[in-house]
């Protein structure tokens, strides 16, 4: 099975907003998804210069493509989890 | 137990955010939009209602802007005159932390409780074993009497199915020296006497009720103004704190409009070489024991809560003071602005003539944020002074008596161990080292549990921030080899 790819934006506005939280995935995944996802860890993915928001919803992860705004921890989680389950 | 980053931190950096976004817009005119635009209309909200999460956040907003709530004498007092007010001043807020009344939950003070797991069993264990009996049976179940209950937990040990659980305070059982506790309302309060700034309830309360006075809009103000020069003093914690290397965030730092930018890992290098002589000194002369006095929050805690342990404390000076010392040799009229992980280290600044302002990494990411500076993008620039890898390590648990053992080597008999975490236990056991004697000869003490690159100020992962510290270590000279 091909493995999920998370991709976690490392500009710095979203590195300060939150994503340096999330790359608690590379150190301590949850179990069921442990060996299942594959992480990156990008340079800014320019989601923030987006100016359509009226104010920035970082930070941004994208799982397998698909983006997640104002992204936490937990939100990451259940997203890759949803997908596990569909397939 | 202190929770990772999650949504009561992750809004105090958007609100610092946007509290610099609103002075770069137009001075803070537009400030009273910020609790709108973070819980717009329509959009999910917590606590009751979306009118209580924004007027909580206004409270957030004025201690982002250096005002505490009980600062407030009129509710209606906006933000914009808020920060009118903190632009005028010109001393910064007090030193403190302080809760939100109407944003603390008043968690439950009964610390034990029956859960339904309770089968109301012949046995009954919990109430034979209950000093104080307060458990009876009610409905078939057991209960505890609030009022005679001590919280002593032995019912809960010795209940077969595990139905006593213990809820606690979660500010109360992070806070170390017993500085917060209930008002009769139930609403927590911290004292600010016996508080040690070491930022746990800060980081352990589930409802974001505990606020720190921030200094950031003293220190944009004086950048803008443009009348001094305003330099940032890096504290060695600052590696791993924001993606790219340290020299670009050198060249970032720039861009916000610092001066210069300067490592506090040089002024450790003074702290190391002064500890080490101190420390073979004292031993000379028959002293049993030194600990580190780089740690604010300890030095603190020893002075108000350990007695026992401060005539063992080391004289020599942190390494924020040897750098503001160099600073303001080298530049007398700049304005010094400590950068670190720490909000103790206000209470060091307070004492320190040549540091004006503190500000934490979280603090200068949402000004590089609202900058919208990307510090990958930067172009890198080098520290005129060199650090060395002894000096670059003390943000790490072990880092600072491991510094300081490479010069005693072979002068002094070197006993080190290290208290990681300023904990109640580690607390008594403080005591009792400094009372009862133990086999060490050195203690090197840090607040916060791994060292400072897990305080209260920082961005990045504790464990993320450690292994990079780690890497620059291994680029920097050997202490021994650098001349004075």
């Amino acid at each position: 099975m091909e493995k999920i790819k998370v991709k976690i934006c490392c500009g710095t506005s979203c590195f300060v907003m939150g994503a340096a939280q999330i790359q608690m995935l590379e150190f301590d995944p949850p179990a069921d998804i442990k060996d299942k996802i594959e992480i990156e860890e990008t340079r800014c993915m320019n989601h923030c210069h987006n100016t359509a928001s009226k104010y920035n919803k970082g930070p941004f992860v994208e799982v397998n493509g698909e983006l997640i705004e104002e992204a936490n921890f937990e939100k990451v989680v259940n997203k890759i989890r949803e997908i596990l389950n569909q397939e | 137990m202190l929770i990772p980053k999650n949504n009561a931190n992750q809004m105090r950096t958007r609100i610092l955010v946007k509290i610099v976004e609103k002075f770069l817009q137009g001075r803070f005119a537009d400030a009273d939009r910020i609790p709108l635009e973070l819980r717009p209309k329509g959009e999910p909200f917590s606590r009751c209602c979306i009118y209580k999460d924004r007027a909580i956040l206004k409270y957030r907003c004025m201690a982002s802007m250096g005002f505490a709530p009980e600062d407030e004498t009129d509710e209606l007092t906006s933000l914009k005159e808020y920060g009118e007010k903190a632009l005028e001043r010109s001393e910064h807020a007090p030193n403190k932390l302080a809760v939100i009344t109407d944003a603390c939950s008043a968690c439950v003070k009964s610390r034990y409780m029956v859960t339904d797991a309770c089968r109301g069993c012949f046995a009954q264990p919990c109430q034979v074993n209950c000093p104080k009996q307060a458990i009876t049976i009610v409905n078939g179940r057991s209960h505890i009497d609030e009022t005679k209950c001590i919280a002593c937990g032995r019912c809960q040990e010795v209940c077969p199915y595990h139905a006593v659980i213990r809820v606690p305070i979660p500010c109360e059982e992070a806070c170390p020296v017993g500085a917060i506790s209930k008002d009769e309302f139930g609403k927590e309060h911290i004292d600010v006497e016996k508080c040690i700034l070491c930022g746990k309830c800060l980081q352990s309360c589930p409802f974001g009720a505990v606020v720190e006075m921030s200094q950031i809009v003293d220190v944009i103000k004086h950048i803008h103004e443009g009348n001094k020069k305003v330099v940032a003093m890096l504290a060695p914690a600052v590696i791993g704190q924001f993606p790219g290397t340290i020299n670009q965030l050198i060249g970032a730092l720039k861009k916000v409009g610092f001066a210069d930018v300067v490592e506090v890992a040089a002024g450790a290098d003074v702290t190391t070489r002064n500890e080490a002589a101190e420390f073979i000194e004292k031993m000379e002369n028959g002293e049993k024991l030194m600990t580190t006095s780089c740690c604010p929050a300890y030095c603190k805690a020893a002075e108000v809560h350990i007695p026992e342990i401060k005539p063992f404390v080391s004289h020599t000076k942190a390494p924020m003071y040897y750098t503001a010392e160099m600073l303001k040799k080298e530049q007398p009229d700049c304005v010094a602005v400590f950068v670190g992980p720490c909000l103790a280290k206000r209470i060091e600044a307070e004492k320190d003539p040549n540091v004006d302002y503190v500000l934490t990494f979280e603090e200068i990411g949402a000004m590089l944020v609202a900058g919208g500076i990307n510090v990958m993008d930067c172009e890198p620039e080098d520290f005129a002074k060199i650090s060395s890898a002894q000096s670059r390590r003390f943000p790490v648990s072990g880092g600072v008596a491991g510094a300081v053992a490479s010069l005693v080597e072979g002068k002094a008999d070197y006993k080190p161990t290290a208290i990681n975490g300023l904990s109640k236990a580690n607390i008594k056991l403080l005591k009792q080292y400094a009372t009862k004697g133990c086999d060490f000869n050195m203690i090197e003490v840090m607040c916060c549990e791994g060292g400072c690159v897990a305080g209260p100020g920082c961005v990045a992962l504790p464990k993320k921030s450690a292994i990079m510290v780690e890497n620059y270590v291994k680029t920097g000279p050997n202490l021994k080899e650098m001349d004075e």
